[in-house]
C-alpha cells in the first residue's frame, strides 16, 4: 500500500469518493431536489475521468503486486465506459424527471457501478476480478427496480439479482476451482500454471465456470435468460445503462481473463467462447423476430452483437481482441442513439414500446426518422455505415485465426438479424396510418440520436481513428 | 472542323431532346435539323479540300487503364472522309424529309409530342456513326458501333404502341448482340496480341499477326485470320448478312425515314466499313477473306430471291439492301476494298432515295404498304414516281455498257462484278456468277415495285386512291438531292474509286513511291505495261529515293520469285517494308500481291457486259409479267407452289431460327423462372424466412416463461454442455 499503488488507482478513488460524498450532500440538503445537480456533477466527473484517463495514461502499471492493472486495455475499456454511463445519465435525467424517477440516488448508483466496472476491466486477480463484479452488480440490481412501485421493475430488480447471484455462485465456484489447481489468485501465476502442454481439468473446470459467469453478465446465451425481462421491466434509461456500460466492462472482463489468466491454452477457451459466440448471434437474431416491445427487441438485439464480438475474442489473437474493442466501441455508440430514441418515444406523455407505433413516423418527423433507419441501417451492419465495419472486423478476425465457418455463421445470423431492424424502419416509411406519437424530445436525447447517427455515417472516413487505441489497447493485453 | 462535324449532332440532339419544352416543338425539331445541314456542309467541305494524309486530331484523353491508353481522337483518311460525307448527307435529307413524314402520325394520340423524341434519335444515330466511323481506335469505333445500336433499337421500336415494333426492336438488338460478342472478342485478341487498341499499332502489327498462332475455343488457329474472322462476325450482325440477317426486313417496323437513314444508307454499311477500315489485318487473313467473299455473295443472291415475291413495299427494298450489302462484302472480300467503298458511297444515294420514295407513297397512301393495293399512282405522285424511276435505274444498273457513263449503281456494282471475277479464284468465281445472277433478281424485283406501284391499274381501297396527294417540299426536296446523287455519283468519282491504279492510290493517300515498289511486282507477274509509264512518272518525282527503291525492288523481286508459290509472306513483307511501305499507310491497304483490281480492270469483255445483260433479263421479266400478262405471276406461284412458299417465307430462316435458338431458349428461360428461381430459390428462402426461422422463434419465445426456475435452469444446462464438452475435448486429454 504504497503511494505509488494510489497513484495508479487515482480514477477509482476519486470516483469512490465522489460518490460517497455525494450520497452525504444528498442526505443532508435537499435529498431528491439535488438530483439534476448530482446527475449533471457526475456526469461531467465522468467526461472528466474520462479524458484523464485518456490522455494522462501511459504505459502498463501494476498496482498492489499486479492485482490491478492499467494499462492501454484496461485504459480503452474505462473511456467506453465512462462517456457511454455520462451519456446516458444526460439523457435519461428529463426522462426520470417526467416520471418521478429522478431520485438522488440514481446517479450515485451509476457511479458506483462504474467504480466496479473500472475494476473489472483492471483487474489482475481473481479476488480483484470479484470484488469489481459484485460492486458493479449491486448497483445494477438496484438501479433496475428503481421504479419501486412498478411490479414490473421490481421483478426485473429482483430476477436479475437471484440470476445474477446464481452467475456469482458459479463464477466463485469456477475461482475456488483455479485457486485450488493454480495455488494463486494472480492472473499472473495462473497463466503459469495453464500451459498448452499441461493442464490440469480442474483448471479447466475452474475456466468454463468462470465463463459462466461472465457470459451472464455479457448476456451470451444460453446464460441470456434475464436479459430480455430485465431490460422490459426496468426504467428504459436503466435498460439504456445496461445495454452499453455494463456491456463493455463485462466484455473488457471477459477478455482480460481469458488472455491475462488463461492466454496460454487459446484453443480451449476459444471453443468455449465461440459456443458461446454462435449460440448468441442465432438465439439474439431468431428470437428478436417474435418481439413487439422495442426494449425486449433491443434486449436481443444486444445479446446477438455480443455474440459477433465474442466472435472477436473467440478467434483468440492479438487482432481479434482489437477487434472486440472496435466493435463494443462502436455497439455502445449505436445503442447510446437508439436508446435516446425510444426514451422520446411517448404518446400523450405516456410511454411508448410497441414497434407498431412508428408506423409512418417519417411523415411526422422526417429527421429523426432518418435518423434511427441510419441507426436500425448501422445496427443490422449494412454498408457503408459504421456498424458494417465492426462486424467486418471481427468476421475478418476470425477468418484469419482459421474459424471461417464461425464468420459465416455470423453472416448468415446477421442475415437473419437484418429483418426486425428493417421491420422498424418498413414501419417507419411504409407502415399504415397509426396515432402520432408526441414530437416532444429532450435536447440532449436529441443531440445524441443526432450525434450517433451522424457518427455513423462519418464515422466511415477513419471510425474517428478508434483503431489506433484499439490496437494500442490489444497489444497491451495481448503479449 | 472535324469536331464540329463530329459534335454538331450530339449537340442537337441534347438541345431537341431536352429543350423542346422550352423552345416548342417546331423550333427544337428545325434545331437539329440545322445543326444536321451544318455538319453535311462542313463535311463536303473536308471531302473536297481533302489530300489524302492521314491525319489524326486528338480530343481528350478517353481511357487510361493499365497498359490500356487510349485517346478520344478523330483519324481522318479517305475512308473517313467518305463516311463523312455519306452519312451527314443521307442524314440532315432524312432530317429534312422527317419534318413532312412525321409531322401527323396515326401512331400517336392527338396532342401527344413525338417528334422532338425523334428528332433527337435520328441526331444521336448520326452522331454515334460518326463516332463509329471517325474513330482512331477500336474501342471508341466499339463505342460509336454500340451507339447505333441503342439508336437502331430506340427508332425500331418508335411506335412503341405497336407490338410488332417493339419486338422488331428487341429482335435488331438481340441478333447485334451475336456479331457484337464476335467484334468484342476480336478486340480483345488484338489488344491480347498487340497491347494495343489503336489502329496505327494494330496495322502495323498486322504482318506479325499472320505469323502468330492463337490458341482459341481449345484449337491453335492463325491469330490473323481468326482475329479478322472475329471482327466480320461484328460486321454480319451489323450488315445483317447470311445467318445474322434476320433482323433487317422486321427493322421496317420503325417509320420510313429511319428505315432510309439506319437501315439502308448508314449503319448498316458499317460492317462493310469496318472490313475496309480493317483492311492491313484482312490482306495479311486471306482465309478470312474467303469466307467474307462466300458470305457477301450467298447473302446478295439469298437476299435477292427473297426479294422477288414480297409484297410488302419496304420489305423489298429492304431485302434489297441486304442483297446490296452482300455486293459490298464480296468486294472487300477479294481485296478491292475501294469497289466496296464505290458501291457503299453510291448505294447510300439510290437506296435511300428508294426508301424515301417508298415513305412518300405510303405517306401518299395513307400508310398503305401492300403493293398489292397500289397501281396508277404515276399520275398522283408525279414527282416521287420520277424519284423511284431514277432510283431503280440506278439500283438495277441502268448505263452503256464498256464506258464509264451510266446511274451510279451500273457503275459501282459492275466494278464489284468486275473484281469477282477478277480475284481468280474459286470462291470469287462463285461470288461472280451468284452477283451476276442477283443483278438480274434485282432488276426483276426493283422493276416490279415499279409496276406494281405505279402502272397498271388502281387496285385496294378506292377511296384511299382518290385521296392519294403528292407529298410536301420537305419531303420532295430531299429526293431531288438523292436523285442528283443517285445519277452522277458514280460518274464523278468512278476514277477516283475504281479507276487505275495512281488515281485510286492518290484518292486514299496510299504513298507515291511504295505504290511504285509495289507495282513494280505486279508488272512482272502479269505484263500490263499499259500503266508503268506513269510509275515511272512518280520515280522521277521522288527522285531521292529512287534509287533505293530502284535497288531494293529489285532484290525483293527475286526473293518473290524464288517463293511464289509459297505466297511467303516474310518476303512480301519484307519487300513491302523496304520500300517504305507498312501497312496503315493510305486509307486502304493492298497486299503487294493483290492485284485484284488491275485483274478486274483486264476482265473478258464478256464479264463486263454480263450484268447488263442480267438487268436486261430482269427487266423484260417484269414487263412481261406485271405489264403484259398481269396474270402469269399468279399462275406461276400456283404452279411453283413450294419454291414459292419458300421465297414467301424468307427460305424459313426464322421459322429455323425459332424452333433452334428461340424455343430452346424460352424453355430454358422459364425453366430456371419457374422451377429454378420460382421453386429452388424462393421456396427455399421463403420456407427458410417464413417457416424454420420462425418455428425456432416460437421455441425461443416458448423457452422464455418467466420463471426465474426456468432461467437458471438453462443456465445449469449451459454449464453442463460446456463441461462435458470440455471433458471430452479440452486440454491435455
Amino acid at each position: 500500500m504504497t503511494n505509488a499503488d494510489f497513484q495508479i488507482l487515482l480514477p477509482e478513488t476519486i470516483l469512490a469518493a465522489f460518490a460517497l460524498a455525494a450520497l452525504m450532500f444528498g442526505v443532508y440538503t435537499g435529498k431528491d431536489k439535488t438530483a439534476p445537480l448530482l446527475t449533471w456533477a457526475t456526469s461531467a466527473l465522468f467526461v472528466l475521468l474520462a479524458l484523464m484517463i485518456g490522455f494522462n495514461g501511459e504505459g502498463t502499471n501494476a498496482a498492489f503486486g499486479g492485482m490491478f492493472m492499467d494499462d492501454g486495455f484496461s485504459r480503452f475499456a474505462k473511456v467506453v465506459i465512462l462517456v457511454s454511463a455520462a451519456a446516458v445519465l444526460l439523457m435519461s435525467e428529463s426522462y426520470m424527471a417526467a416520471r418521478n424517477l429522478l431520485r438522488f440516488e440514481y446517479p450515485l448508483l451509476i457511479a458506483l457501478a462504474a467504480v466496479g466496472m473500472m475494476v473489472m476491466v483492471s483487474a489482475g486477480d481473481l479476488i480483484v476480478l470479484y470484488m469489481g463484479l459484485e460492486l458493479q452488480s449491486l448497483a445494477l440490481y438496484v438501479v433496475a427496480s428503481l421504479r419501486r412501485d412498478s411490479v414490473k421493475s421490481t421483478e426485473a430488480g429482483l430476477k436479475y439479482f437471484v440470476l445474477g447471484a446464481l452467475s456469482s455462485g458459479l463464477l466463485l465456484y469456477g475461482a475456488s476451482l483455479t485457486y485450488g489447481f493454480a495455488g494463486t489468485t494472480l492472473f499472473s501465476g495462473i497463466i503459469e500454471a495453464a500451459t498448452a502442454d499441461h493442464t490440469p481439468l480442474g483448471l479447466l473446470f475452474g475456466l468454463v465456470f468462470i465463463t459462466a459467469g461472465l457470459a451472464f453478465k455479457v448476456s451470451a446465451a444460453p446464460f441470456h435468460m434475464w436479459t430480455p425481462d430485465v431490460y422490459e421491466g426496468s426504467p428504459t434509461p436503466v435498460t439504456a445503462f445496461f445495454a452499453t456500460a455494463p456491456k463493455m466492462a463485462a466484455m473488457g472482463l471477459f477478455a482480460r481473463v481469458v488472455h491475462d489468466a488463461f492466454g496460454n491454452i487459446t484453443a480451449d477457451w476459444g471453443q468455449i467462447v465461440a459456443f458461446l459466440s454462435v449460440a448468441s448471434m442465432f438465439l439474439g437474431a431468431i428470437a428478436a423476430i417474435g418481439q413487439r416491445n422495442i426494449k425486449r427487441l433491443m434486449a436481443y438485439s444486444s445479446i446477438a452483437h455480443m455474440g459477433f464480438a465474442l466472435m472477436g475474442l473467440a478467434s483468440g489473437t492479438e487482432f481479434g481482441v482489437q477487434a472486440m474493442l472496435v466493435y463494443m466501441a462502436i455497439y455502445v455508440t449505436m445503442n447510446v442513439g437508439t436508446f435516446a430514441f425510444i426514451m422520446s418515444m411517448q404518446r400523450d406523455g405516456q410511454v411508448v414500446t410497441d414497434i407498431s407505433a412508428l408506423n409512418q413516423y417519417s411523415k411526422h418527423e422526417p429527421l429523426k426518422a432518418l435518423a434511427v433507419l441510419v441507426l436500425m441501417f448501422s445496427l443490422a451492419g449494412v454498408p457503408p455505415l459504421v456498424g458494417f465495419f465492426g462486424k467486418f472486423f471481427v468476421l475478418k478476425a476470425a477468418v484469419e485465426a482459421d474459424m471461417a465457418w464461425l464468420a459465416v455463421a455470423g453472416v448468415i445470423a446477421s442475415v437473419i438479424g437484418a429483418f426486425y431492424y428493417l421491420r422498424i424502419v418498413f414501419y417507419m416509411y411504409f407502415g399504415t396510418e397509426t396515432e402520432a406519437l408526441d414530437k416532444t424530445m429532450a435536447p440532449a436525447q436529441w443531440l445524441f440520436l443526432m450525434g450517433s447517427a451522424a457518427i455513423m455515417v462519418l464515422g466511415v472516413v477513419n471510425l474517428f481513428g478508434i483503431e489506433g487505441p484499439a490496437v494500442a489497447a490489444a497489444a497491451a493485453l495481448v503479449h | 472542323m472535324e469536331t464540329t462535324i463530329l459534335f454538331a449532332p450530339l449537340v442537337g440532339a441534347l438541345i431537341c431532346g431536352f429543350g423542346w419544352r422550352i423552345l416548342g416543338e417546331a423550333a427544337a425539331t428545325w434545331v437539329s435539323t440545322g445543326f444536321l445541314f451544318l455538319a453535311c456542309l462542313l463535311s463536303w467541305i473536308v471531302f473536297l479540300g481533302f489530300d489524302g494524309q492521314t491525319q489524326q486530331i486528338p480530343i481528350f484523353r478517353f481511357i487510361e487503364s493499365g497498359t490500356l491508353s487510349t485517346d478520344w481522337a478523330i483519324r481522318l483518311d479517305r475512308l473517313t472522309a467518305i463516311m463523312l460525307i455519306v452519312i451527314t448527307t443521307v442524314s440532315a435529307l432524312v432530317h429534312l424529309y422527317s419534318q413532312g413524314y412525321m409531322a401527323h402520325d396515326s401512331q400517336f394520340r392527338e396532342g401527344e409530342s413525338y417528334k422532338p423524341r425523334f428528332f433527337a434519335y435520328l441526331s444521336f444515330f448520326t452522331f454515334a456513326m460518326l463516332a463509329l466511323v471517325t474513330s482512331d481506335n477500336l474501342v471508341q469505333m466499339f463505342f460509336g458501333w454500340e451507339g447505333v445500336g441503342v439508336a437502331s433499337y430506340l427508332l425500331i421500336g418508335f411506335y412503341f404502341r405497336k407490338p410488332s415494333a417493339n419486338a422488331a426492336a428487341i429482335k435488331a438488338f438481340v441478333v447485334n448482340r451475336v456479331g457484337d460478342f464476335g467484334f468484342a472478342l476480336g478486340i480483345f485478341a488484338l489488344f491480347f496480341l498487340t497491347d494495343s487498341i489503336s489502329f496505327d499499332v494494330v496495322f502495323e502489327s498486322a504482318p506479325d499477326l499472320a505469323q502468330t498462332q492463337l490458341s482459341f475455343l481449345w484449337t491453335d488457329w492463325n491469330a490473323a485470320n481468326l482475329i479478322a474472322f472475329l471482327l466480320f462476325v461484328g460486321a454480319m450482325g451489323k450488315s445483317a448478312q447470311l445467318f445474322l440477317h434476320t433482323w433487317l426486313p422486321d427493322a421496317m417496323e420503325g417509320p420510313t425515314p429511319v428505315s432510309a437513314l439506319i437501315h439502308a444508307a448508314t449503319m448498316v454499311t458499317a460492317g462493310v466499313f469496318l472490313v475496309c477500315r480493317m483492311s492491313p489485318l484482312m490482306e495479311f487473313a486471306p482465309e478470312a477473306k474467303t469466307f467474307i467473299v462466300i458470305i457477301g455473295a450467298t447473302t446478295a443472291f439469298f437476299a435477292a430471291t427473297v426479294g422477288l415475291v414480297q409484297n410488302d413495299i419496304k420489305r423489298v427494298i429492304a431485302y434489297s439492301t441486304c442483297s446490296q450489302l452482300g455486293y459490298m462484302f464480296v468486294a472487300a472480300g477479294v481485296g478491292v476494298y475501294s469497289a466496296a467503298m464505290f458501291h457503299l458511297f453510291t448505294h447510300a444515294f439510290f437506296k435511300a432515295m428508294l426508301f424515301l420514295g417508298a415513305g412518300s407513297v405510303i405517306h401518299a397512301m395513307h400508310h398503305e404498304q401492300d403493293m398489292r393495293n397500289y397501281g396508277a399512282l404515276r399520275k398522283k405522285v408525279p414527282y416521287t414516281f420520277w424519284a423511284m424511276m431514277i432510283g431503280t435505274l440506278a439500283i438495277t444498273g441502268v448505263g452503256i455498257p464498256l464506258t464509264h457513263i451510266g446511274f451510279a449503281g451500273f457503275l459501282s456494282k459492275d466494278a464489284i462484278i468486275e473484281s469477282a471475277f477478277g480475284a481468280q479464284s474459286g470462291a470469287g468465281l462463285y461470288a461472280f456468277w451468284a452477283l451476276v445472277v442477283a443483278a438480274m433478281f434485282t432488276s426483276f424485283y426493283s422493276w416490279r415495285l415499279i409496276f406494281m406501284t405505279f402502272y397498271g391499274e388502281a387496285r385496294g381501297d378506292k377511296h384511299t386512291h382518290d385521296h392519294a396527294h403528292e407529298s410536301p417540299w420537305t419531303m420532295l426536296v430531299p429526293l431531288g438531292a438523292l436523285a442528283l446523287g443517285a445519277i452522277l455519283a458514280g460518274m464523278v468519282w468512278f476514277g477516283s474509286f475504281f479507276g487505275d491504279h495512281d488515281q485510286v492510290n492518290e484518292f486514299y493517300g496510299v504513298p507515291v513511291h511504295a505504290e511504285a515498289g509495289a507495282h513494280a511486282e505486279a508488272a512482272d507477274t502479269h505484263a500490263a505495261a499499259t500503266d508503268t509509264h506513269a510509275a515511272t512518272d512518280t520515280h522521277a518525282a521522288a527522285t531521292e529515293t529512287h534509287a533505293a527503291a530502284a535497288d531494293t525492288h529489285a532484290a525483293a523481286t527475286d526473293t518473290h520469285a524464288a517463293a511464289t508459290d509459297t505466297h511467303a509472306a516474310p518476303a512480301a513483307d519484307h519487300a513491302a517494308a523496304a520500300a517504305g511501305w507498312t501497312p496503315g499507310q493510305g486509307a486502304v491497304f493492298a497486299h503487294p500481291d493483290n492485284h485484284v483490281m488491275d485483274n478486274a480492270h483486264h476482265a473478258p469483255a464478256w464479264v463486263k457486259v454480263s450484268p447488263f445483260i442480267a438487268m436486261l433479263l430482269g427487266f423484260s421479266v417484269a414487263w412481261l409479267f406485271y405489264i403484259r400478262r398481269p396474270d402469269l405471276p399468279g399462275r406461276l406461284a400456283a404452279n411453283q407452289e413450294h419454291l414459292y412458299q419458300f421465297l414467301l417465307n424468307k427460305w424459313y430462316f426464322d421459322e429455323i431460327y425459332d424452333f433452334i435458338l428461340v424455343k430452346p431458349a424460352r424453355w430454358l428461360g422459364s425453366f430456371l423462372w419457374r422451377r429454378g428461381d420460382g421453386n429452388v430459390i424462393d421456396g427455399s428462402i421463403n420456407g427458410l424466412a417464413m417457416g424454420v426461422v420462425p418455428f425456432f422463434t416460437r421455441l425461443a419465445g416458448r423457452a422464455q416463461s418467466g420463471y426465474i426456475f426456468t432461467y437458471a435452469f438453462f443456465m445449469v444446462i449451459g454449464i453442463v454442455v460446456l463441461v462435458s464438452w470440455m471433458t471430452l475435448a479440452g486440454g491435455s486429454n
